[in-house]
């Protein structure tokens, strides 16, 4: 099974758990508490988190709570910088050759308004 | 020209979507007819470090494309997917597929849509719709900076070890 940050994010009840402990680090009681859903299946859901590396388990006292590893998330950001890198270049070289296309363009259209 | 038009992409966390946004300081026909040109394509599809030839690309509806990437190792790379609708100059829908992946059938749907802004300016949007999330998802981590080559063999270990 793939662990990274986007299997992180694919789910939307992961989302959710997220967005939660994000705002507030919490018991995985309390995070169960907020969804409709069984507590086996938060728990699930908070191992995979944990598992990509999004979400850490300290212990306090008697409680453990939730952490969010907010650099991890970043990764989503770089990995789209990448694709928009890629096309960024392509576009890049367009404005190019649209710019040559329209330098070219005018003189053939005067051309034809002699004729 | 000063200004340079920035490059929009909108991925949303596990969606089977994405979409590729820009501006052109150019109009409409233009900005078509360097899409369905293959001797214009040719000149700017290509990644930096690739040599990209054009086996065919039959720009129409029914119509059907087929070109290659090569890295300096003499690896090729090869793209190919149907034209389903081209409505010059407004609109192209055509399909997209990897010939390397490990299965056949990792194809998407991409539509171009070519919007007329004022001041003889063009806005171009491609929208992608993948089969799964990991192919999208896939289709991105491709683009990586470091090379396509190294970005598909990243893919195939993801596809091989079966998300």
């Amino acid at each position: 099974m793939r662990r990274d940050v986007f299997q992180a994010i694919a789910d939307p009840t992961r989302r959710e758990i997220i967005n939660l402990i994000a705002r507030k680090s919490l018991t995985p009681n309390a995070v169960a508490d907020s969804f409709d859903v069984s507590r086996q299946a938060i728990s699930k859901h908070i191992k995979i988190l944990t598992e990509c590396g999004i979400i850490v388990i300290n212990q306090q006292g008697r409680e453990r709570f939730c952490y969010i590893q907010p650099e991890k998330l970043n990764e989503v950001q770089d990995w789209l910088t990448g694709f928009r890198k890629l096309w960024s270049k392509r576009f890049d070289a367009l404005d190019n050759i649209l710019s040559e296309m329209q330098t070219k363009q005018l003189p053939a259209k005067q051309k034809n308004k002699k004729r | 020209m000063t200004t340079k038009n920035r490059t929009k992409i909108t991925a949303e966390p596990g969606r089977q979507e994405l979409f590729i946004t820009r501006e052109f300081e150019a109009p409409r026909e233009l900005v078509f007819k360097a899409f369905s040109d293959p001797a214009i394509l040719v000149r700017f599809l290509g990644p930096d470090n690739l040599e990209m030839k054009i086996d065919h690309y039959n720009f129409k509806s029914g119509g059907s494309y087929r070109y290659t990437h090569t890295d300096k190792n003499g690896n090729e790379y090869a793209f190919r997917g149907c034209i389903h609708e081209v409505s010059a100059p407004e609109m192209a829908i055509q399909t997209f597929e990897f010939e390397g992946m490990p299965q056949k059938g990792h194809v998407s749907l991409d539509t171009s849509l070519f919007e007329a802004l004022p001041n003889n300016r063009t806005r171009l949007t491609i929208h992608s719709v993948f089969r799964s999330v990991a192919d999208r998802d896939g289709i991105v981590m491709s683009g990586m900076e470091d090379g396509l080559s190294q970005g598909f063999a990243k893919l195939d270990a993801i596809l091989e070890k079966g998300i």
